[in-house]
């Protein structure tokens, strides 16, 4: 963990939604909608929360981060180009030919990527994997995961789950960026996922619901659960709005996966300048 | 001794010899997994479970789920082996084999028994006769189905050592013992067990004693046969296969669909190379159902009879 302020961990976010959107506009292809209402929480994690080291992304003990939902990894690109993992420069290649940032995450060719993710549903099985190793070594690290609520329909994020409270994984955070929003539309329409924190909580975690885009409850959060080894692994459902931050896009599901052309590229960097409302 | 010259009289399952194989390697080498899901008993991981808990995983019914936590131990410097059953190794894991474990490359070992028609009772919803093809066509992934309990074990023993993902493939039933504790064994070259001039049988798992009978028959009949053990599908020994063109006649024998196997393996490398005839014995792109897996492998040909009458046809 680092000692860093929330008033700087909110311009360190501002800076993260900038890069994601900029690196995205210039690619003109990726998914903007998901990697801003993940921002915060990729923030306070990257930036605070993370034993991890960008001058040497693999040593034994760091903490992982498995992004489940790996096509918002422009957010992720992101803490890794200003983390200094790979040179800032890095965003301009995203989705190019022989880039770190390929189109999804990528861990053969960017540092810093613990497992390659990108088919939905499959990325948190990886991080029980790497929580039990912990477990086993007598490792401290910690696993932290973000998955979408849109990713919850499928059943592998359950089969995860039952794994994860079997094998009493405190060392394993879950987070659910709950945007209610999928490709084709509001997650309700497409498949209802009912209250997905009792759904966690019925399957064992210890589970908490808070506004995934104030960075005061993620900070008290994290700071709460850093420590609570009682055996179950945590979920933290976080509420947010997809596209978070750019008017335009916030609460629309066509700004899944398109990016913005040059004068709504403006528009978002200087909406994004004065950070969240 | 001759391997023609033995009588076979032993059996064993080579899931047998997984399970043997694997305690040996858990004890060995603590970072050796096993990754159940709940089929332990019937995949001979029962021991490893009673001597090495502490390697031990069982997710349940969650084969998806295994193979990604596979995975994520993986990145950890661990060696796991998801032990269940052909079909649903390679299949109702398939996704997740290919982008959790083979493309990142990651050293996860795939270890199935109840391969090819040998799970003959359970009907054909159990037989998996399409798991090598699909797994062949994954990068990074290497394919083999040992002939026999001991060959079986010491291929287990190299796939541990190959840092990359293994597909491993055991009977269900007993196969003839074949081979001494001595004999050695190469993932990705071919055991030669006979030399000669006229045709090359190229067969693997648990044809290759039906294959072996062949050739003593054909030897007999005055037929000079060149007996090839293709343990290792992928990558395909391109060298043997080169060697079988000379004499410009191949069969190949194989308990898995024609398509996409052994057969279809070995028939990339003669088409590439210009010459030479194959012909393919094995499942014929049919479902099996149950019956004695004898008859299950008469219906689809895989018979001494078939072997011999297909090498006459072709000299």
């Amino acid at each position: 963990m680092k000692n860093i302020s929330i008033e700087e961990l909110k311009e360190k976010a501002i800076e993260m939604r900038q890069t994601a959107v900029t690196m995205i506009h210039k690619a003109q292809s990726g998914h903007p909608g998901g990697s801003l209402s993940a921002a915060d929480i990729m923030t306070a994690l990257y930036f605070k929360e993370m034993n991890i080291d960008p001058k040497n992304p693999n040593y034994e003990d760091r903490d992982r981060f498995v992004l489940s939902k790996g096509h918002v990894c422009p957010i992720q690109y992101s803490a890794l180009a200003l983390l200094g993992y790979v040179p800032y420069e890095t965003i301009y290649t995203l989705r190019e030919y022989g880039s770190p940032f390929q189109g999804h995450p990528d861990m053969k060719k960017c540092p810093g990527i613990d497992i390659s993710t990108g088919s939905l549903g499959q990325g948190l099985s990886c991080g029980v994997g790497m929580a039990i190793a912990g477990k086993r070594d007598k490792k401290d690290y910690r696993v932290f995961s973000l998955v979408g609520d849109g990713e919850c329909q499928e059943g592998q994020i359950w089969e995860a789950a039952q794994t994860a409270v079997k094998y009493q994984l405190d060392n394993l955070v879950v987070f659910v960026d709950n945007n209610r929003l999928q490709i084709d539309g509001f997650c309700d329409e497409i498949m209802p996922l009912q209250d997905v924190e009792k759904k966690f909580e019925a399957f064992g975690f210890e589970t908490k619901r808070i506004n995934g885009h104030s960075m005061e409850d993620i900070v008290e959060t994290l700071d709460e659960i850093r420590e609570l080894k009682n055996g179950k692994p945590k979920c933290i459902v976080l509420d947010t709005v997809k596209g978070k931050g750019v008017s335009y896009m916030e609460d629309i599901a066509d700004w899944h996966g398109v990016a913005p052309n040059d004068e709504e590229y403006q528009q978002a960097m200087e909406e994004l300048a004065g950070g969240l409302k | 001794m001759s391997i023609l010259e033995k009588t076979l009289t032993t059996k064993k399952a080579t899931r047998e010899a997984f399970g043997d194989e694997i305690v040996k390697l858990g004890k060995e080498n603590k970072d050796i997994y096993v990754i159940d899901v709940d089929i332990a008993k019937s995949c001979k991981t029962s021991t490893f479970i009673k001597e090495l808990p502490h390697q031990h995983i069982n997710v349940g019914i969650a084969e998806q789920n295994a193979a990604g936590l596979a995975a994520g131990l993986a990145t950890t410097g661990k060696i796991p082996f998801v032990s269940t059953y052909a079909v649903f190794g390679s299949l109702r894991m398939a996704e997740q084999i290919r982008q959790e474990v083979c493309y990142p490359n990651l050293n996860v070992k795939i270890a199935c028994s109840h391969g090819g028609l040998t799970p003959a009772n359970d009907g054909g919803s159990h037989q998996a006769i399409e798991d090598m093809g699909v797994l062949r066509s994954f990068p990074n992934m290497t394919v083999i189905m040992g002939a026999d309990y001991q060959s079986t074990r010491k291929l287990v023993e190299q796939a541990a050592k190959i840092n990359g993902p293994v597909y491993l493939r055991f009977t269900r039933d007993k196969v003839p013992m074949l081979y001494d504790e001595t004999e050695e064994f190469t993932i990705g070259k071919a055991k030669k067990l006979k030399d000669g001039k006229d045709i090359a049988i190229i067969a693997n798992g648990d044809t290759v004693h039906l294959a072996l009978e062949a050739t003593k028959e054909l030897e007999k009949q005055g037929v000079s046969v060149k007996l090839l053990d293709m343990h290792t599908i992928k990558p395909i020994d391109r060298e043997a296969v080169v060697e079988c063109l000379e004499l410009g006649r191949i069969i190949t024998v194989e308990d898995h669909n024609i398509l996409n196997g052994l057969g279809s393996a070995v028939s990339e490398v003669v088409a590439e190379e210009g010459k030479g005839k194959v012909k393919r014995i094995g499942v014929q792109d049919q479902f099996g159902q149950s019956a004695p897996y004898e008859k299950l492998l008469e219906l689809n040909g895989i018979t001494v009879e078939n072997i011999v009458r297909t090498a006459n046809a072709m000299l």
